[in-house]
């Protein structure tokens, strides 16, 4: 039997900030994971990143990322995609200081 | 120090100029990713998980205020107000726009400091000894060599698409602090029948395969320097495995080629190669070594110093740990520590960076020094203006005694900011400096170094540590592996690995617990944790860690 497929989001890093990004349902880009689309069809997955690419001009670095549905929309199943969703532990800096700044 | 001349400055600006045209290409999307990053890497301009990083070349780690000042301006307006220096003689800032990237490059461009090569396959930023000039236990400074190596290798064509990066570090000393038996190229300064030359190293690293250097050559005289590196980097060039980015090093080279056969093919080269070298270099030579004349030490004496060292216990602490030997008499060399207990290690802020510049300028005839300790150096300062200093540090909180110590730590950014890292690195260096500042132990344990790098890239030269940490992905979990009896000096030493690794949480109680094995162990105070470690083997170490295990086996 096929293994599960953990489902994903689309991140990748912003051209001229270099910050973190997700890519949405309706094909824009959120500095904020939990506004991302998740992806939970394997076969989807795959088309969503070429759809993502389209917009290379904008945006390094596209990936699929682990994630999983939380009551607020996607979450990181791995630490990496937690420290990419929130910013350094040193300072209070990146992804934690912008949403504070809202 | 070293003056850029006009051909220099021109270089540079054109080169800015190109590279401003270059990222206005890429935002207005006439070139694409895949084509630009080989020219953003070019010019250190790298992505990381958060943020673009610029990493800036500190040339043999020798600047003067005007240079500092300059960093810090880059700090101020279009960074986030810090910088971090590295193991590299590097600084790098965390989060540049790129779009401003061309405008710090220009700013740089203006004191004469560059981006250039520190990124991509190339000869990166030549390392040097970051007491060379001063240290009293110092044949001859390094660093005109390093200078000279500098220019050859900048753009140098043949060396542009090397297998892999090259790092050459460089030390007139015979007590190394330039670790060159764990780079690419070592060389060390040694005298032979009145004559000073180099002892050659190739094939060190760390990394992946940590590996200590193999001697080449005995003995290298002077003028032969640059046709001889000419030489091994062609050998390199061409015996390189390009087939696998973890066999390219020249390590490895040396590894499956053997030292005799290398050797012998760079000696062969070096015969065809020294005929070309007409003799310019050398001129080039004793042009840059005015340049690095020693200043006019004053004189005088030290009464000032005397009196403070005798009566303010505070001061003597400092003193004790953070000033070594200069070879000027009244004068001593000043290590200011930028790891203050519970910081990022190599972190300084805009307002000490320029602290420390006002420093340089009014005490150290304008010069000051970045180690690959991650701390910055006062290289040339008379006794008597010691206390001035320590006051003017304190206030600045960058008084902190503790150079050589348990808390001066060496750590690379890890997970934090890099997009190669498996696990943090900066968090772990801020509990182990904050729990033994606690347990007011450091100074009893003495000279003591732990080094945190947060992959196997090893940028954190953990190999080489008395206590290396490597963070680790253990099934998405953070994990620590310890190794011990790592040396990065003169008696370079890979360290060994325990055991099996430590939760983040469990990590900073083991390294206490090595410390207790240590302290329990050492037959007089005056016996470090790495001797101690020598005499007396892994074995009590790693039953301090895994009890467990012990008992199992019991
Ligand atoms: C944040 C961006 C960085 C990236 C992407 C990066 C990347 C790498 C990589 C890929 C290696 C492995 C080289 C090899 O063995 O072939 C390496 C090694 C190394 N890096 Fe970094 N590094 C970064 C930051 C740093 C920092 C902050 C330091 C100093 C604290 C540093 C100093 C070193 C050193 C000393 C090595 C030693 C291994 C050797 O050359 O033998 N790097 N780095
Ligand atoms: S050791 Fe790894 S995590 Fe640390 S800076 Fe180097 S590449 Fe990044």
């Amino acid at each position: 039997m096929a293994r599960p497929f953990t489902p994903k989001v689309i991140t990748a890093n912003d051209l001229l900030e270099g910050d973190v990004i997700y890519f949405t349902a309706g094909n824009t880009w959120t500095r904020n994971l939990s506004e991302a689309e998740l992806i939970t069809d394997e076969a989807d997955a795959q088309l969503r990143l070429l759809e993502a690419e389209k917009q290379n001009i904008r945006i390094v670095g596209a990936y699929l990322a682990d994630a999983k549905a939380g009551p607020n929309g996607p979450e990181p199943t791995h630490f990496r995609e937690d420290f990419r969703r929130t910013g350094p532990s040193n300072y209070f800096h990146g992804k934690q200081e912008a949403e504070a700044n809202v | 120090m070293y003056k850029y001349n006009e051909f220099d400055e021109a270089f540079l600006a054109e080169r800015n100029a190109q590279f401003r045209a270059q990222v206005e290409r890429r935002i207005d999307g006439s070139l694409t990713e895949d084509e630009f990053k080989p020219l953003r890497l070019m010019n250190g301009v790298y992505l990381q998980l958060h943020a673009y990083m610029l990493r800036v070349a500190v040339p043999y780690g020798t600047l003067n205020s005007a240079q500092m000042r300059t960093l810090a301006l880059l700090a101020e307006k279009w960074d986030k107000g810090y910088g971090h220096f590295t193991t590299r003689q590097n600084i790098q800032y965390n989060w540049p726009k790129l779009r401003d990237i061309p405008d710090m490059l220009d700013a740089l461009g203006e004191v004469g400091l560059h981006a250039i090569q520190t990124s991509g396959n190339t000869i990166r930023n030549t390392t040097a000894d970051h007491f060379a000039g001063a240290a009293k236990d110092e044949l001859t400074d390094p660093r005109p060599y390093a200078e000279l190596i500098r220019q050859w290798s900048t753009d140098h064509p043949e060396f542009q698409f090397l297998g892999r990066k090259f790092k050459i570090a460089i030390t007139g000393s015979p007590n190394d602090r330039a670790v060159t038996k764990a780079h690419d190229v070592g060389l060390r300064m040694v005298e032979r029948n009145g004559e000073t030359g180099f002892e050659v190293v190739v094939g060190g690293g760390l990394g992946r395969t940590p590996l200590v250097g193999k001697v080449l050559r005995e003995f290298l005289p002077q003028a032969d320097l640059l046709p001889y590196l000419e030489a091994i980097l062609s050998v390199y060039n061409v015996l390189g495995r390009r087939d696998n980015k973890y066999k390219a090093r020249i390590k490895i080279t040396v590894q499956e080629n053997g030292i005799d056969t290398i050797r012998a093919m760079v000696e062969e080269a070096f015969m065809g190669l020294r005929g070309q070298f007409d003799g310019t270099d050398q001129q080039l030579l004793a042009e840059i070594k005015e340049h690095f004349a020693a200043p006019d030490f004053r004189s005088g004496s030290t009464e000032v110093f005397d009196a403070a060292y005798a009566n303010d216990p505070v001061f003597r602490a400092w003193a004790d740990t953070n000033l070594a030997e200069h070879r000027a008499e009244g004068h001593a060399i000043v290590t200011i520590s930028i790891k203050a207990h519970g910081a990022t290690p190599g972190d300084a802020s805009a307002e000490q960076m320029r602290l420390m510049a006002d420093l340089g300028e009014q005490y150290a005839y304008n010069e000051l020094r970045i180690s690959h300790q991650q701390n910055v150096i006062l290289p040339h300062v008379h006794k008597n203006d010691l206390p001035a200093i320590h006051a003017k540090l304190k206030e600045h909180g960058l008084a902190t005694a503790n150079v050589g110590l348990i808390s001066d730590i060496i750590a690379c950014p890890g997970m934090d900011y890099c997009a190669l890292a498996t696990a943090r690195s900066i968090p772990v260096a801020q509990e182990i400096a904050t729990r033994f500042d606690e347990l007011k132990m450091e100074h009893d344990i003495g000279h003591l170094q732990i080094k945190i790098s947060g992959c196997i890239n090893a940028c954190g030269h953990h190999h080489v540590a008395h206590i290396g940490i490597l963070g680790l992905d253990r099934a998405g979990v953070e994990n620590y592996q310890i190794t011990l009896g790592g040396d990065a000096t003169e008696t370079a030493a890979i360290g060994t690995r325990t055991g099996p690794g430590f939760a983040y949480d469990e990590i900073v109680p083991a390294v206490e617990r090595i410390v207790e094995v240590y302290m329990a162990r050492r037959e007089a105070a005056e016996e470090t944790f790495l001797e101690t470690y020598r005499r007396i083997g892994m074995e009590p170490f790693k039953a301090a860690l895994y009890p467990e295990a012990q008992k199992k086996v019991a």
